[in-house]
Order: C-alpha cells, then structure tokens, then sequence
C-alpha cells in the first residue's frame, strides 16, 4: 500500500472523480445523514458512521454525500440514520447498528429499496 | 461513554450545533507528568456565563430546553475521578474551550478509544467545519490542519471512495508513528 500522501494524490483523485462526475451529471447524490447527538454516541453512532464510510469505500460507491448531525430527537430509536435518494422523500431509519447499516445500505441505497423492517417514520 | 473519543465527539457536536465553522481538537499524553490533557476549541456561538455554569451541572438544566445534555457533567465527573480537572469558557460571539485533564496510570481512566475513527467520522461527517486535529504523545506530535486538503477538493466530495481512502491514511500512518494504533 502506497504511504505517500502528497497533495499530488490528491490532485490526481480529484481530477479522475471529476470525470467521472462528467459522465453523470444528471443522476444526482444520495444524501446518508447519520444523528450523532449525545444519546446517539451513546448509543453506537460512531460505529454505525464508520459501517457507513466503509461500505462506500469498500464498495466504491460515487456520489453518496455523508452527513453528521446533532439530535434528530427520537432518543429511543437512536442511533438514527436517514437516507434521501435522488429525487425521494427522507426516510427515516432506529436502532441502526453496523449490521443494519450494511443491509440499509444493500438494500435502499445500492438497490433502491426501503427497508420497512427498521424504518420509524410514516 | 466508554472511551473518552466518544466524549470527544460529542464536545465538537456541541461546537458544530453551536454553528462553529473552525474547531481544533489537542490531546496530550505525557508520561513524564502522568497527565492526559484534551482541548477543543471552538469559534461557536458561544455561552453567557449562566449558561456555561447550566451546561457543566446536570441538575440545574430544565428537562424542556435540553439545548446541551449529560455530555458535559459526564466528562467533568470522569476526569475529577481520576485526580483530573475540567474547565470550560466561552465568550457569546467568540466560542467556546473547553479543557479537561485526567490522571495518565488512574485505575478509573477511560481507554483513549479510536483515535482514527474519531477524527475520520468528525472530518467527513461535517465537511463544511476547518477540523484541526493535534495528537501529542510525550515529545512526538501528529498535527492535521484540513485546509490545504479541503481546496484540493474544490468540486467533489469528500466522501468519495479514494478521498475517504487518502484521509483515512492521513489519521493511521500518522497515529500508528505515535504508536496509538
């Protein structure tokens, strides 16, 4: 594995990310917003964060924006993770350890379906 | 909380809820003093001083505002358990520090926790925040100042895959130097 990292790198990444940006312009991003109040870190957040970065890594998953916030407010269903794709309404998904992150990702954010088993909103 | 990342994380939540846009994180372990010293400093809102004196005592705060919760009298408690201290200052306007100082060998100390991960989530989660990152250990340092970075950027995302690649590198090489991985 290469240990140098210069800006140069960089440079190169983002250049070869915009082209490929160039190629798509009009499909639009998934936004993935994880809750990382105090009752969310309590309760896993950060795992379920780094479970979420890691499937995108892992995956080479392009135009997936990742967000942090603080309470979404539901601390009973905590860690709470939201997915907006394209052009869709918000859901809302409790309880998401890395395990359910991996299936919400498969599942809503790969394949496009919601997974009803562990969403909490109407 | 289990690991004092995880206070960590949830000190700059308060800064990034408190619409800082700069926040620099410095832990400091010197064996030679027995100390383990964490700061985060903020360019927040900041707090009137009846607010900082609510924030820092659970018992005060009225269940209904909840703007801040245990986080804070949870870290206080911990660290003057472990022959440490905490201090918190703000100033409105200006931002908020807030410093905590743990006795190294205390039975009770927390662990450290995931440096890496931490810095990881806090720099890609909020991209819109200039994260600076200092890790200190007796006279070793690892220091990340994400500004160079974030222009590089100007464009794509900083979740792509090989930017969360290159960053995640950044925190490993550069904490496994510190062996704190």
């Amino acid at each position: 594995m290469p240990t140098i990292k210069s800006l140069d790198d960089l440079k190169r990444i983002r250049e070869e990310a915009l082209k490929k940006q160039e190629l798509k312009t009009t499909s639009g991003k998934t936004e993935i917003i994880v809750g990382m109040g105090t009752v969310g870190i309590a309760a896993g957040a950060r795992e379920t964060l780094k479970a979420i970065l890691d499937y995108v890594d892992h995956n080479n998953l392009e135009n997936i924006i990742i967000r942090q916030t603080g309470n979404i407010g539901i601390d009973s269903y905590e860690p709470v993770v939201q997915v907006i794709l394209p052009g869709a309404e918000k859901v809302t998904y409790g309880r998401v350890n890395p395990e359910i992150a991996r299936i919400i990702m498969d599942e809503h954010v790969v394949k496009g379906h919601i997974v009803s088993d562990y969403k909490i909103n109407g | 909380m289990r690991e004092l990342t995880l206070h960590i994380l949830d000190i700059a939540n308060n800064s990034i809820s408190a619409g800082a846009d700069k926040i620099s994180i410095t832990i400091i372990e010197n064996r030679n003093d027995d100390t383990l010293t964490i700061e985060i400093l903020d360019n927040g809102r900041g707090m009137s001083p009846e607010m900082v004196a609510r924030v820092t005592d659970p018992f005060v705060t009225s269940r209904t505002e909840r703007k801040v919760g245990l986080g804070i009298p949870l870290l206080k408690f911990a660290a003057e358990s472990c022959n440490g201290w905490f201090e918190i200052t703000s100033e409105l306007g200006k931002g908020t520090q807030v410093r905590v100082q743990f006795q190294l060998s205390h039975i009770d100390r927390m662990p450290l926790g995931d440096l890496a991960d931490t810095f990881l989530t806090l720099e890609l989660g909020t991209p819109d925040v200039n994260w600076i990152f200092r890790v200190k250990r007796d006279d070793q340092e690892f220091y990340f100042d994400d500004v160079e970075l974030k222009n590089e950027l100007e464009g794509i995302e900083i979740t792509q895959p090989d930017v969360i690649r290159f960053i995640r590198s950044i925190f490993e090489d550069g904490l496994e130097e510190l062996q704190l991985i």
